[in-house]
């Protein structure tokens, strides 16, 4: 049976991407959001900061928010932390805040000087079982949710993955928003 | 029924099982030594007794006498382990290993011994748990 050229097209193409000939710009992301309308609403919460500051996950509504959890004890939360400071430095005035949520029993006194010791420029909470049980138990660490503008729960990370794929995450996050934005602006300046 | 006749079976957690003797046994004021067996799940460590970095939760065996006078917890020599998060090997059991313990026996009885541990991989740390370790105490004249 003959093929069409539409077939042959579609043949060479699909080679063509197999052997890796896709432009940087087509390449697809490893690590992607949750599409908007499977997404469920972060569990509220209200925490102490370090400086015994009372934060709650609403101060954040319109951010996009990575929020950590982990310990002291936690060796390959360890790993992420620089990660997560980069992350704070590179996104924080494009509308983006990491929040660490520690499960330390010991509480400050062993939280405090390991924040200064990694010099962690993020905020850190001190969590508890209650916040935990929200988040589905957190039974092991580091478990991370990366939260939308809207306060919903994008992508859920039980234990150690890798940077890339939270940046890619917290990017696609970032530029939905500004694209939501430009199409209102757009539209706002259109009805004029 | 046959789960009472059955000998004390290993205490069990999420990735370490402990196994004590089934039982210690001699006359009173006797000391008799008793090993524990702990068995991690593959791909998973416990920081030894000795951790090499102050934040990190050692791993801990007390018991509260009763029955018996319990002795100094013997651990074995820990691995040292070189892990990414870590800029120095950390000190670590893993797989299979025993720790022992003296008894000074005082009466028939159940002692009770609380393991505290918390365990990791290299992707993941679970909260520390501290799981009850019961053996009966046999003493006789």
């Amino acid at each position: 049976m003959a093929l069409s050229r539409h077939t042959i097209a579609a043949v060479a193409l699909t080679a063509a991407l197999l052997a890796g000939g896709c432009s940087k710009s087509e390449r697809v992301r490893a690590a992607s959001p949750k599409a908007v309308g499977n997404r469920k609403a972060a569990p509220p919460f209200t925490l102490k900061d370090a400086e015994g500051k009372t934060v709650s996950l609403e101060d954040y509504k319109g951010k996009v928010v990575l929020l950590n959890f982990w310990a002291t004890w936690c060796g390959p939360c360890k790993i992420e932390i620089p990660w997560f400071i980069a992350f704070e430095q590179k996104y924080k005035e494009k509308g983006f805040s990491v929040v660490g949520v520690s499960m330390d029993e010991e509480g400050w006194n062993t939280v405090k000087p390991f924040l200064a010791e990694e010099k962690i420029n993020y905020r850190v909470l001190l969590g508890n079982d209650s916040v935990g049980t929200l988040y589905g138990g957190v039974d092991s660490l580091p478990t991370t949710f990366v939260i939308d503008r809207e306060g919903n729960i994008a992508a859920t990370h039980i234990g150690l993955v890798s940077k890339s794929d939270y940046e890619d995450e917290i990017v696609q996050l970032l530029d939905a928003k500004r694209t939501a934005v430009g199409a209102d602006s757009h539209a706002a300046a259109g009805s004029n | 029924m046959a789960l009472i006749l059955t000998p004390l079976p290993a205490q069990i957690s999420t990735v370490l099982t402990v196994t004590p003797p089934e039982k210690i046994a001699g006359k009173r004021n006797e000391t008799v030594t008793a090993d524990f067996k702990l068995q991690l799940r593959t791909g998973y460590h416990v920081n030894s007794n000795t951790p090499n970095d102050e934040f990190l939760i050692p791993l801990r065996f007390t018991w509260t006498n009763g029955a018996a006078e319990a002795g100094e917890v013997v651990f074995p020599k820990p691995q040292q382990e070189k892990y990414e998060f870590s800029k120095t090997p950390v000190s670590v059991f893993s797989g299979e290993f025993k720790t022992q313990t003296k008894f000074k026996l005082v009466s028939t009885g159940t002692m009770i011994g609380k393991l505290r541990y918390q365990a990791c991989s290299d992707k993941v740390c679970l909260p520390p748990r501290t799981v009850e370790v019961k053996l009966p105490v046999e003493v006789h004249n």
